[in-house]
Order: C-alpha cells, then sequence, then structure tokens
C-alpha cells in the first residue's frame, strides 16, 4: 500500500483523518499515485493538478524521503520506501502568503 | 414565522446569519470551509434550502459546494470550467494577446425556477451553467465569440465575469457585466450576445464612449422591472430604461460616485441604494464616514443613511457583491465591509446595527427570506 499525507485542507474536503492508503497497479509513480487518490477520493480533483495540463498548483510541494520530488517527471518511479509503504508521499502546501 | 437568512463569504470562510423578521438577534454559524476564501454563496429562489458556494485559494484551486439543507451540509460538486472551443486570446495589461486562463468563480447565480440550473461568471471572463446542481459545468461560449472579446482588457482585479442578471419576464434574456469590457446581453439564452453600453462615459479609456472597455461594477434590477436596470460604474452610477439600449448619469448630489454595489429595494422599485468610496485608488468612504445612499427618485437625489454606522476614522471598503436586500415587508438592508463587519438595516436604510463586526474581510452577502 501507498501512504499519502495530505494537507489540513486538503484532509477536510476529503474527509480524511491522517494518512490516505492506495494500492497501486503497476509502478508507484507521482501519476499513478495522484490518479489512485482522485479516483478514490474525486472532490480532490483539481485541487492538487490543474484539470487541463495535469500539472502540479503552482503553491504545492510533493515530499518523501526527506526529498524534494516536486520537479521529479510524474513518470518517474518513487523512491522504493514510498513504493513499500514505508515512506509517505507527501502533498504539502508550500509556507506562502497568509 | 417568517424569517431572514443572510449568506456572508470572506476571505477565509462562509458564515450564515439567520433571525427572525424582527431582525433584532441573530445566529451566526461559521466559519464554513474555513481559511478558504468564499467570493460568492447563494441561494435558488426555487428552493431556498439549495445553496451554491464558490470556494477557493491559491493552493488548491477552485471548488464548489451544493447545500441542499439551508448551509447545515455541504457537498463538493463539480470544479471543471473548461473554456469551449478553439483557443483565444484577449489583452493583456502589456497589450499582447493573451490566453483565457481559468482562475476563480466570482459568482454564482442560481435560476429563478430550477433548483438544479445555476450560472457561474469566472475569471478570465466566461459565463458557465450547470442544469445538474453543479455536477457539470459547461460554457455559453458565444459571449467570447463576440468580435469585442479579443480586445478586452483585465481591471485591477483580474478580467471577471462578477455580474449575472437573470430576466424575471424574458427567461431567454440576460445580463452580464464583464471588467473592464462592460455590460452584455442575450436575448435567446446566451446564443448571441451584444455589448449594451450606449451613453457610458469613462474617462480611463482611449474612447471613452467606446462600445466596450468600461470597468462597470455592478448591475441590478427590480424583479418588478426588468427594463430598468442601475449600474455602479468604477465612476458613475448610471440607470436604463430600456434594458440597457441606453444609460444616463444619475450620480446627482451623491458625495462620490465611485463606489461597487447597487441594490434595489424589494417593493420599491426606484429606491436604490449605493456606498459611495473616495475614489478608485483610495478605496475607502469619503471622510471616513461609512455612509449609505439612498434615492427614492431613481437616483440623481441621494440622501446619506448613516443611523448606526460609523461616522469617523471608518476606512473600510464595500465590495460588489457585498450588498442585498430581503423582502420582508419592511425592506430590510444588508451590507459587509473588508473590515468583517455584516450591518444591517431592518427598516429600509433608516437605521442600522452590526450583526457581526470582527470577521475576515467580507467579499458577499446574499439574504435569503423565510416563509
Amino acid at each position: 500500500m501507498i501512504r499519502v499525507v495530505l494537507p489540513a485542507h486538503l484532509r477536510t474536503l476529503a474527509r480524511v483523518d491522517g494518512e490516505v492508503s492506495l494500492h497501486i497497479e503497476g509502478p508507484a509513480t507521482q501519476r499513478s499515485v495522484l490518479d489512485a487518490l482522485e479516483a478514490g477520493y474525486p472532490m480532490l480533483h483539481g485541487t492538487i493538478r490543474d484539470h487541463d495540463t495535469q500539472k502540479r498548483r503552482a503553491f504545492l510541494r510533493f515530499f518523501a524521503c526527506g526529498e524534494d520530488l516536486s520537479h521529479e517527471p510524474p513518470d518517474a518511479p518513487l523512491p522504493d520506501a514510498v513504493a513499500k509503504g514505508s515512506e509517505p508521499f507527501m502533498v504539502v502546501g508550500a509556507m506562502a502568503g497568509g | 414565522m417568517s424569517g431572514v437568512r443572510v449568506l456572508v463569504g470572506t476571505r477565509k470562510g462562509a458564515f450564515v446569519l439567520t433571525s427572525d423578521e424582527r431582525r433584532e438577534k441573530w445566529d451566526v454559524k461559521g466559519p464554513m470551509f474555513a481559511g478558504w476564501e468564499i467570493y460568492h454563496l447563494k441561494g435558488s429562489p426555487a428552493d431556498p434550502n439549495r445553496l451554491y458556494a464558490s470556494q477557493g485559494t491559491g493552493w488548491f484551486g477552485q471548488l464548489i459546494q451544493r447545500s441542499d439543507d439551508g448551509g447545515r451540509t455541504w457537498e463538493p460538486m463539480g470544479n471543471e470550467f473548461g473554456y469551449e472551443g478553439v483557443s483565444r486570446t484577449h489583452q493583456w495589461y502589456d497589450g499582447t494577446p493573451h490566453p483565457w486562463e481559468f482562475a476563480r468563480v466570482w459568482h454564482l447565480e442560481p435560476s429563478l425556477t430550477d433548483p438544479d440550473t445555476v450560472y457561474a461568471g469566472v475569471e478570465d471572463a466566461a459565463l458557465f451553467r450547470s442544469s445538474d446542481g453543479a455536477k457539470t459545468w459547461e460554457e455559453l461560449p458565444a459571449l467570447r465569440d463576440h468580435d469585442s472579446a479579443p480586445s478586452w482588457q483585465p481591471g485591477a482585479g483580474g478580467m471577471c465575469l462578477h455580474t449575472i442578471v437573470l430576466d424575471p419576464v424574458k427567461p431567454e434574456r440576460i445580463f452580464v457585466a464583464i471588467s473592464a469590457a462592460g455590460v452584455f446581453r442575450t436575448d435567446d439564452t446566451g446564443k448571441t450576445w451584444r455589448p449594451v453600453n450606449r451613453g457610458l462615459q469613462s474617462e480611463g479609456i482611449p474612447d471613452s464612449d467606446a462600445q466596450v472597455g468600461h470597468c462597470v461594477h455592478r448591475i441590478a434590477m427590480h424583479q418588478s422591472r426588468p427594463e430598468v436596470m442601475f449600474m455602479q460604474k468604477h465612476w458613475d452610477v448610471m440607470r436604463s430604461d430600456d434594458a440597457g439600449e441606453s444609460w444616463r448619469e444619475v450620480s446627482g448630489n451623491l458625495p462620490s460616485d465611485f463606489g461597487f454595489p447597487i441594490e434595489v429595494h424589494a417593493h420599491e422599485p426606484e429606491t436604490i441604494y449605493v456606498v459611495p468610496i473616495k475614489s478608485d485608488s483610495e478605496h475607502f468612504p469619503p471622510d471616513g464616514k461609512l455612509r449609505v445612499y439612498r434615492s427614492r427618485t431613481g437616483g440623481n437625489e441621494w440622501e446619506a443613511l448613516t443611523n448606526g454606522l460609523p461616522q469617523e476614522n471608518c476606512y473600510v471598503n464595500v465590495l460588489r457583491d457585498a450588498m442585498a436586500v430581503d423582502s420582508l415587508d419592511s425592506c430590510g438592508v444588508y451590507f459587509g465591509t473588508t473590515g468583517g463587519q455584516v450591518y444591517a438595516s431592518a427598516d429600509a436604510g433608516d437605521n442600522w446595527a452590526p450583526i457581526v463586526r470582527d470577521l475576515p474581510a467580507v467579499m458577499s452577502v446574499e439574504a435569503q427570506t423565510l416563509s
């Protein structure tokens, strides 16, 4: 299972507490994780990736294993620790504004 | 027992304020969607418990929420606003062509007759409609097909379609207002549009009486008399007696004719309300006195309404969607400020009192009269 940590506002929107666990078919990538996340929680469509471009929204970041993966290609494999579920994939709201 | 529900959108959430018909004691619920900008929320005239809300932030984009129980519970609905047709451009601040880019929903206007039909005015300026209770949205693309569209430019707040007025007598007629393009009208439910800005004079554009390019801030009509329209333009308060075909200025004795909202009394079609603001660079009331101005003559002759409003050291603004009226026998008038106050008058503006004083900056106020 892939573990995903959402920022507080998206946890409220998705009505989840704590982490989200996702089952992914095939390689764990940003795209496959976010596709599974949106399939399980349709209200998150458009909140992490732009509807049209599917690009990460500007003020969000993707962290895992102490690394910023925000600029990695969407189909690049996520770290093994994320794929095995020992580390979470973190969607983080950038510290910007008030 | 009748009552009032006031829907307040703020920079950091939504609030629902309710009272009985005396409008003296208020119950305040909120914040709902805490931390999110709520540009607008409004109830369906056909089903007062059906509410729609525009929720967003720069972090997470646009959401649309719907309530079927008067705001007690909400469900996120469809939030995909895809522009129709080929890629088009409008004019950017530097004069270059700029592709249309969706930013946010400024205004939601539920149908007068069908709770599942609702219109959305968005930035960059376009009109969308949902016929399934906001699950899905489709653009009415003919508006952006107008010959003038490539020349439309954003105002300081962005190029937004901020006002939607539905004609209660001719359901195929819709008015929209865009900053800074002007007013457009369709008489065939959105198949074709034309600008209706004749008579507007704007010194801030090179051709002051151009067909388009005017920074219209808000338009309003009385439901019993849809041919008569009132407008708060960037500068100038205007009136049309022919459904926008021609406009004339009715600023009269206002201390400033700059402002954002304009509203019409629920039972007196010639009684209108504005909140004069000092200027386009000084977005606060003249002389630090918060005054609503009322005309009982459809414009030109205005009286200041001050009882209960701060008359010194007041430097708040009142945004375009932040004023509303109820339809109780004694018409209630409501407005919210960027300082977080929501003021109410239960006697058509003669006397005012704050319902709440310390909300986040208020972006929209709507009033529902409940039976």
